[in-house]
């Protein structure tokens, strides 16, 4: 119809049409915006309710004293301690295997039939409710020791780690171009070479990356650590024995009716939630400098 | 067969006044495959040290398949397999027995997108060499200045050593490849359309460049540029469907070619 049109452009389209084309834009437009807000909401509302809790509860006590009993002053460094211990140790077990398991599905075993297999369970584990981790640890670890353990804490949080690692750097070492590969070889450099040497430095802030969002989603963990680590009323440094620690010890005293370990328990999970903001932080600020440097 | 061989023979008279002229690398039978693809077939060629050969051909006629057998880095891929004889210095490169990174060490290779490594400038160079030689700090720094005055990039970069080597341009990365490359002190060097993605200016000086190392070098270019093939090289060999049509002296391809394909081609009638 409009071939045969020989009116200037403009002058006589549907103005119907178009009326209703913008009313749909505006509607359209509407609802996303309607509903980023509407999750933005809910982020704000924790962390606003976190801040007026949490900032009343911290102070230099939290960081210098035992938890308490009920009824008397107290903080919260033996949580504090047990948590960082964990966490490092966790990421120390990890690590390295995520790492390694991610090069060999990228680099030797691509198409491989163990290769397929280990990605399928990798992504299973990635999602698998970290409790079911806690009971796994709790059966193979806790009951044959006899008692729960600071190193059981630890394996399971490692546990959690590995698929978060393999996955990134399986995907960060894919995205490296097989050109790269091709030019250090090329110059005669055997294939371990190539990828320590290249590879690895090329896909570096984007493997980093990864081993930091493990970081932030091993250090708020509780259902793991409750079957393995449990808790420690005292200042402990045995690996052997139950530690204390922040997730565990929120859930214990956010539970009780004292109004003293209420407010520790509001003051760690501020802890908490600025230690992960953090993270990922510096683990955006890593990922852009990786991509500038790519550029 | 015959006709090639008698081409190959015409070119060496042509030439022969140069005296130096000793037979690098030659690719005798040679067919290769991508799977079940037959990509090339019964290639028959020689590679003669301090001269340039240009593969010419249209797009996947199987040039770059050849450039890609002689340091074998086909052999990084399951599933592509070559059969024949490719011998350098006499001795058969595709034999099992060939150790591949030695091999590489000796065979040098430029690929058609520049590929420096996320390091410095001066590591980049420094690369290749570490593999297989334990150099002083002071020796390091000689090898590396020689490598980049060799290819023209040590004014340009002299300064900034340290810097990575994907601050660079594109001409200067491609460059900097070269050099790399140059500083393992290879026998052969296979350039792999090393200009396609750059300006004319930098690809000026990579010509120039190419030139500048014909004297140490036996030189293998693969390029889509008929006039780039014209102005670097001594031999041109042009491919087709994965068959060499035409091998001889550049001269005699480009102004009197035997074969009915090989002018169609050059005078830009297909490809």
């Amino acid at each position: 119809m409009a071939i045969t049109d020989t009116s200037p452009p403009g002058t006589n389209f549907a103005m119907g049409r178009y009326k209703r084309r913008k009313v749909g834009n505006t509607i359209t437009m509407g609802l996303a915006v309607g509903a980023a807000v509407f999750g933005l909401l809910w982020l704000v509302w924790i962390l606003a309710v976190l801040l007026i809790n949490g900032l009343s509860a911290i102070s230099l006590g939290l960081f210098t004293q035992m938890t308490p009993p009920p009824g008397s002053a107290g903080g919260l460094l033996n949580a504090i301690f047990g948590s960082i211990v964990m966490t490092v140790l966790g990421m120390v077990i990890g690590t390295p295997i995520g790492i390694m398991a991610g090069t060999y599905m990228a680099e030797y075993g691509k198409g491989t039939k163990l290769a397929e297999v280990t990605r399928f369970i990798n992504d299973i584990l990635l999602s698998a409710p970290s409790i079911i981790v806690g009971l796994f640890i709790y059966t193979i670890v806790v009951v044959p020791m006899g008692h729960f353990s600071a190193w059981a804490g630890s394996i399971s949080l490692a546990v959690l780690v590995i698929p978060v690692v393999v996955r990134t750097t399986e995907d960060m070492l894919n995205l490296v171009p097989g050109s790269l590969r091709e030019a250090a070889a090329a110059l005669g450099a055997p294939r371990w070479k190539v990828i320590v040497q290249v590879t690895y430095r090329a896909a570096r802030s984007g493997i980093m990356t990864g081993v930091l969002l493990a970081v932030a989603r091993i250090s708020g963990e509780t259902a793991p650590l409750l079957f393995t680590a449990l808790n420690n009323q005292f200042w402990s440094v045995n690996m052997n024995a139950p530690m204390a620690n922040l997730p565990v010890t929120i859930f214990q005293f956010a539970l009780s009716p004292y109004e003293d370990w209420q407010r520790l328990a509001w003051g760690g999970s501020l802890l908490i939630t600025v230690a992960i903001l953090a993270l990922n932080i510096g683990a955006r600020m890593l990922a852009s400098i990786g991509t500038k440097k790519g550029q | 067969m015959t006709a090639l061989s008698m081409t190959a023979e015409q070119s060496q008279a042509a030439l022969a006044t140069d005296g130096d002229m000793r037979e690098k690398i030659s690719v005798r039978n040679l067919n290769f495959y991508y799977g079940g693809f037959h990509a090339l077939r019964n290639i028959n060629l020689p590679l003669f040290d301090k001269r340039v050969t240009a593969f010419i051909g249209p797009s996947g006629c199987g040039k770059s398949t050849l450039l890609r057998i002689l340091n074998r880095i086909y052999d990084l891929y399951p599933n592509q397999r070559a059969e024949g004889e490719v011998l350098l210095d006499g001795e058969n490169l595709l034999s099992p027995k060939q150790d591949l990174n030695l091999l590489r060490a000796r065979v040098g290779m430029v690929f058609q997108k520049p590929t420096p490594f996320p390091m410095s400038i001066y590591d980049n160079v420094a690369y290749g060499i570490r593999l297989y030689e334990k150099l002083s700090r002071a020796d390091m720094d000689v090898r590396v200045e020689e490598a980049l005055r060799k290819t023209a990039l040590w004014t340009e970069v002299k300064d900034k050593l340290r810097q990575s080597g994907l601050s660079l341009s594109g001409g200067q990365q491609q460059r900097l490849c070269i050099a790399r490359a140059v500083a393992v002190r290879p026998a052969v060097l296979l350039l792999d359309e090393p200009t396609s993605a750059l300006d004319p200016i930098s690809t000026s000086k990579i010509e120039e460049l190419v030139d500048e190392l014909k004297p140490d070098y036996c030189i293998a270019i693969v390029t889509h540029n008929m006039q780039q093939a014209a102005r670097v090289s001594d031999f041109t060999a042009f491919m087709y469907l994965g068959e060499l049509v035409e091998y001889g002296a550049t001269d005699t391809i480009f102004t009197a070619p035997k074969e009915e394909k090989t002018e169609q081609y050059i005078t830009g009638r297909f490809g």
